[in-house]
């Protein structure tokens, strides 16, 4: 883990997010969301877990980033409102970071990374189907549910 | 050995450049690497591309009863040349209501996870640009990103058809993404990894001294190898599947306001998407870098890899050649009706193959499931018998 | 230096509150759904941080969370933005500070 690649993705993300958060055009937000999600997958890849950045760029950058454009397009007349901007939201993010950081720097933590073997798929799909098999059926259970309700909710109605 | 020299020749001509570095420390050694499987990649994909330009309009020529380009140098070798200036100095129109920013960005994002996907792709022995653990995943993460550059130029060019394309293309391919995932699966699933390099060296060997243990000659195999063709077909967006870009019906999707350099970046994504598909799919299931017989592989091992490629290029050509455009909602239930319960009947045929220890038994069942239910999808699917017998009236 | 757990735990917090911020601030329903995202997916760069910098590391627990947060985090879009597309239609407006009755 190099200091210098930290840096340069901490600020690719945050600018990202920020731009997704503040962005006029909801189209360049849901695009700068992309970026910053495409940070948080190099930040996995920063922390060792390979897997789990690709899952992230997989699912966020592939599936719901291509769901959010879709809808973008599909409700595309409500766009004249999307400036609604509430400086309240600001306040109450401003002080709950400030809350969070002191909370982070009063609280004793290890800092000192463990030297550890490279995380394997083999590993991980080891783990998922012998400790986690229960939570992996509730997630599959889960996400067919999803599936099923939001088809159900978009369906054309017929009269 | 000479013919395990010339096999390595590339691997030791990179560890001999890059031992001109010798007190560089470690990042730097890393990165002039990773530059040096850039550049090369870059390079021989750049000519392909180049050589493939004219190929395809040499052989499309051909199918259609007529020379193709002929009159830039020996055989119309180089009108790739002629092409790339003539795009070069075209001007480069952006419409006046397009939003810019997406605009110039979509084909920039179109090409960057194309050339990111030819990464993981094993070349030959020890000729992996970019070997990491997971790197079908990889290979599948980078190329969903090109379904938004589709969208960005879509939304970008602010014009109705190329919104219509984007959204036709994006339709497709995410119905089509399903089964092109599900399909690598068993070979991942009988491999026991995600890594290009492994499954290559699953395949290694020969059943009997001759026939070899590709993953294309068991049943599951092949049929998963058609539908992974089938879906790549679509995920670059070629003939039969182009609805995106019907010339037809919506001038030419979402690249209609795209001109000169931007259109040519639109057009080299597409083939270097075509590239990544095919390479993956002689990974998975044609064998990789292996030679088909077991005395000819003192020919280098890169030379049979870009011999398959070029095989499944030319199907690609040839399918463009000689079939017609598919109807857009044909194209999504053909996806939805047949592609994804195939992928997952190839699935289980794999995991009967896979118990029944690889032998005769498992031969047969594999083969039965997957003809079984072959023969029921395409019972299920046909329209034929909806129609009344057609009359025809004349008159009496 | 390396980057250390606080500064990979300040890191999240500051994206965990830029997505509260994008969704209090913006009247937007897929902008809400956005800064909920964003939230999420800083939750989880905290549990893979924790993984990293915890004594047994040989154990993939927070990796495992990670995953199926993600996983969890493509339901919450998918039908999040369904209801968006449902309410769109219903009432011609994805503004939230429009939606203010009950009545259908």
């Amino acid at each position: 883990m190099s200091a210098a690649a930290f840096i340069v993705i901490a600020i690719f993300t945050l600018a990202g997010a920020i731009a997704a958060a503040t962005m006029p055009r909801l189209i360049h937000a849901a695009l700068s969301l992309v970026l910053a999600f495409i940070g948080i997958a190099a930040f996995y890849f920063l922390l060792g877990a390979e897997f789990v950045g690709l899952v992230q760029i997989f699912v966020y950058v592939g599936a719901v980033a291509v769901l959010i454009v879709f809808t973008i397009l599909l409700t595309r007349r409500g766009q004249e409102d999307t400036r609604g901007f509430s400086w309240g939201g600001v306040v109450v993010a401003i002080a709950v970071f400030c809350g969070l950081v002191w909370a982070i720097l009063h609280t004793r933590v290890s800092d000192a990374a463990p030297q550890i073997d490279p995380l394997t798929v083999k590993r991980i799909g080891e783990v998922l189907m012998t400790n986690y098999v229960w939570p992996l059926q509730c997630v599959g259970l889960l996400l067919t549910a999803a599936l099923i309700g939001a088809l159900i909710l978009v369906a054309e109605e017929k009269r | 050995m000479p013919g395990e020299f010339v096999d390595q020749i590339f691997v030791a001509a990179k560890r001999w450049l890059l031992s001109l570095l010798p007190h560089a420390p470690d990042w730097v050694v890393q990165i002039a690497s990773a530059l040096l499987n850039i550049i090369l990649l870059l390079g021989v994909f750049a000519t392909l591309f180049a050589l493939i330009s004219v190929l395809e309009r040499k052989i499309l020529g051909r199918i259609q009863n007529r020379y193709g380009p002929n009159r830039v140098g020996p055989f119309g070798l180089l009108q790739p040349v002629a092409d790339g200036i003539k795009m070069l100095i075209k001007e480069d129109v952006v419409p006046i209501r397009a939003d810019k920013v997406v605009h110039f960005l979509a084909p920039i994002m179109m090409l960057l996870p194309a050339i990111l996907a030819l990464g993981v792709i094993p070349y030959g022995r020890n000729m992996t640009a970019f070997s990491i653990d997971g790197g079908i995943l990889f290979f599948f993460a980078v190329g969903s990103a090109a379904e938004l550059a589709v969208f960005m130029a879509g939304w970008g060019s602010n014009n109705k058809f190329s919104m219509l394309g984007a959204m036709r293309a994006i339709a497709q391919m995410v119905s089509y993404e399903l089964p092109l995932l599900i399909v690598v699966l068993p070979v991942v699933m009988i491999v026991g990894s995600l890594s290009p390099d492994a499954i290559v060296a699953a395949q290694d060997g020969y059943k009997w001294g001759i026939v070899p243990r590709w993953f294309v000659l068991t049943p599951w195999g092949a049929a998963a190898f058609i539908l992974f063709f089938v879906a790549g077909l679509v995920e670059s967006n070629r003939t039969p599947f182009d609805v995106p870009e019907g010339e037809s019906e919506i001038v030419a999707g979402h690249m209609t306001e795209y001109s000169g350099f931007k259109y040519a970046t639109f057009f080299m994504a597409e083939y270097f998407g075509m590239f990544a598909v095919s390479g993956l799919a002689v990974t998975l299931f044609l064998g990789g870098w292996h030679a088909p017989i077991a005395w000819l592989e003192v020919v280098p091992s890169y030379l049979w890899f870009f011999a398959k490629l070029a095989v499944l290029l030319f199907v690609f050509i040839w399918i463009r050649g000689t079939l017609p455009r598919t109807r857009i909602d044909q194209v999504m239930s053909f996806a939805w009706k047949f592609m994804l319960p195939m992928a997952f009947t190839c699935v289980i045929a794999a995991a009967v193959w896979h118990y029944q220890a690889h032998g005769w038994a498992g031969w047969l069942s594999s083969l039965g499931i997957v003809a079984v239910v072959y023969l029921g999808l395409s019972r299920l699917l046909d329209t034929r018998r909806k129609f009344a017998t057609r009359t025809y009236r004349f008159a009496e | 230096m390396t980057p250390t757990l606080t500064i990979f735990l300040i890191l999240s917090a500051a994206l965990f509150c830029i997505g509260l911020l994008a969704a209090l601030s913006r009247r937007h329903a897929i902008f809400i759904l956005i800064g909920i995202d964003l939230m999420l997916a800083a939750a989880n760069v905290n549990f893979v941080a924790f993984w990293r910098f915890s004594p047994e590391p040989a154990q993939p627990t927070g990796v495992i969370v990670a995953i199926f947060s993600i996983a969890i985090a493509a339901a919450e879009a998918a039908v999040g933005l369904a209801l968006v597309i449902a309410v769109y239609r219903h009432y011609r407006t994805t503004n939230v500070d429009k939606l203010n009755q009950l009545k259908g």
